[in-house]
């Protein structure tokens, strides 16, 4: 990608005799000058990101008092823990669920947005983004107190059609669909927002060429705006997969694992178990088994952000 | 970003066959909007409801309780007058400057230097740098705790400024190297025959002209510092050094009987910053949200 100003000076002027040298000079100094320009990254993914994911690995084969190695022993003991192994499954219905719901509302949205005129899309979508740009923490807090078993301002609604007032935190179903909701209205918006991107990138003319054939709207999305969008989509599905997989936030403060750990995620249950219980290797060994499904996820981004700078290139 | 895309509807309007069909797709997306919107601003809405009621008015169950009959600003002054709440504010400013500040030298430099310096292992580091992004503060944050605590940072606010940037960095350097690759070349050779030095390169046409990308950049360090939980939740245990993500959620939630216009009031308060800069600065936070998928 970059041909670097430098050397394209340096090699348009063979002839010129002491310049080149200093050129040359220059351009062997260049690499060290670039190399301290990142030294503070390297040094921040370095000793803060890739030490501490090594260093987890260590912690999670030591003992409760990491006195001993005990190998594999917490994964053991993790894999034949019931409790777990309900983390290992909330963790899925929650992160597949949320997305789903997530991507298709975002898709179905980003639509609508399109579909207006142009001047009052700026209106519509500032107001429909605000749910991603409030902490999530903070408007969690907020759910929190709509889900109230006592005061519920939604139940307040739903009793007005008659519908019977749910137990939103108080039972594990009921439970787990809350936790999607809030991540649903929380992720919704951000959805969207990539969606209109790519949406706005397809050229009319491809929507005008499949009208005069004859398409009609179904088939326009469907052999249209589908296979141009398709990259986008694949990669924010994976991003929020990752971001979703490992959330933390809206489970603390909704239910903070409850009613009886029947919402505990891997982060939250992570928490759990290595902060609040202190058993830090374990901890730990709970967060490392989100690794292997964050790294898959993460490979198939890199492959969809590298085929898609082929594309434009 | 702008809005140019011309619906295709004015293509359809000789057609008189299409022309219901198009006024009938319009109703079809101004409901959906309008459903939407009210969806995703009932929370915030009922919160600032709530946050404007006493605590006897929430507490009666007659009525509905998505209006307020007596609004009273009571929440919001106790919160301003009780000294623990503005700690909090004034950790998370505190914490969110340096976090700021830090990542924009931090990723502007590296950025810089991966654009446009071609050095052993410059893609490699570009490719490590996004895939950091991915790593969740969720995976780490056990580990780091052992790290933060050696270093006798627990419970301290110094803590969060050093481990922040873990969040920040990456995709600030991954939205910079967008930015800065999309710079032609012409320039900087320009500025090379007039003798300027990397640094003045640097300062006197990347930044510059990159300067949208600079502040989606910083908007996009500002709001996750401000609104990052994980790690002060694991890492802060007392009042006096928790940023206002965590202060709110675990400080003002005391016992059996909740004060909950307080804690609506508190919530909306520590939310306000993002909200504000969202309000201003709209077209950049998004170009920062959308940077990580369609340019890079």
């Amino acid at each position: 990608m970059a041909a670097d100003g430098t050397l394209v000076v340096a090699e348009a002027r063979p002839a010129g005799h002491g310049r080149a040298s200093t050129l040359q000079r220059f351009a062997r100094r260049r690499s060290t000058i670039a190399f301290l320009m990142t030294l503070p990254l390297i040094a921040i993914i370095g000793g803060l990101v890739a030490y501490p994911a090594a260093y987890a690995m260590y912690l999670s084969t030591l003992n409760r008092r990491m006195t001993a190695n005990i190998g594999l022993g917490n994964f053991e003991i993790l894999l034949e823990n019931d409790t777990f192994r309900a983390v290992i499954w909330q963790s899925c219905i929650f992160a597949i669920g949320a997305v789903v719901a997530k991507a298709l509302i975002g898709f179905w949205l980003a639509h609508m947005l399109h579909a207006i005129p142009a001047k009052g899309q700026r209106k519509w979508r500032g107001m429909l983004l605000v749910p991603w740009v409030i902490p999530p923490a903070l408007s969690t807090l907020g759910w929190w107190w709509m889900f109230d078993p006592s005061y519920s301002s939604i139940n307040w609604i739903l009793n007005i059609f008659a519908v019977p007032s749910v137990p939103w935190l108080g039972e594990p179903w009921w439970a787990r669909i809350s936790v999607i909701m809030v991540n649903v209205w929380y992720g919704s918006p951000f959805f969207m927002i990539m969606y209109l991107a790519a949406l706005k990138s397809v050229p009319d003319q491809l929507y005008e060429a499949a009208a005069i054939d004859g398409a009609t709207g179904w088939q326009g999305l469907r052999y249209v705006t589908l296979p141009m969008m398709q990259n986008i989509i694949s990669i924010t599905v994976l991003f929020s997969l990752i971001v979703t997989f490992a959330n933390y936030d809206i489970v603390r403060v909704l239910t903070n694992g409850g009613p009886r750990d029947m919402t505990q995620v891997f982060a939250s249950y992570a928490f759990q178990v290595g902060i609040l219980s202190g058993n830090l290797p374990r901890g730990a060994a709970v967060s490392l088994f989100m690794f292997p499904v964050l790294a898959i996820f993460a490979y198939f981004i890199l492959r969809g952000i590298n085929r898609r700078n082929k594309e434009q290139m | 970003m702008s809005a140019t895309a011309i619906p295709a509807s004015y293509t359809g309007r000789k057609l008189g066959s299409l022309r219901s069909e198009r006024r009938w797709a319009l109703w079809v997306a101004y409901a959906s909007l309008i459903i939407a919107c009210i969806i995703f601003l009932a929370p915030p809405f009922y919160m600032l409801v709530t946050s404007l009621k006493s605590s006897a008015e929430i507490s009666n169950l007659s009525g509905n309780p998505w209006l307020v009959k007596a609004p009273t600003l009571e929440n919001y002054i106790e919160l301003i007058n009780n000294p623990l709440f503005r700690g909090f504010f004034w950790n998370s400013i505190i914490i969110t400057v340096c976090v700021v500040i830090i990542s924009m030298v931090v990723s502007v430099l590296a950025a810089f230097a991966l654009a446009r310096m071609k050095f052993w292992g410059s893609q490699m580091l570009a490719t490590g740098v996004f895939l950091t992004y991915l790593v969740p503060d969720t995976l780490l944050f056990i580990p780091l705790y052992q790290i933060v605590g050696g270093l006798g940072l627990l419970n301290s606010i110094w803590g969060l400024v050093l481990i922040y940037p873990t969040l920040t960095v990456p995709f600030c350097t991954w939205i910079m190297i967008g930015y800065f690759a999309s710079i032609p070349k012409e320039l900087d050779e320009a500025a090379l025959i007039d003798g300027a030095n990397w640094m003045q390169m640097l300062t006197k046409i990347f930044i510059p002209v990159a300067l949208p990308g600079i502040i989606a950049a910083t908007i996009f360090a500002f709001t996750v510092s401000w609104a990052a939980f994980v790690y002060p939740t694991a890492f802060v245990t007392t009042p006096d050094q928790m940023p206002l993500t965590i202060g709110v959620v675990s400080q003002l939630i005391r016992g059996d009987t909740f004060a909950w216009g307080q804690i609506m009031a508190g919530a909306l308060m520590a939310a306000l910053p993002p909200v504000v800069v969202y309000a201003f600065l709209m077209d950049y936070y998004i170009a920062g949200l959308t940077a990580g998928a369609t340019k890079g």
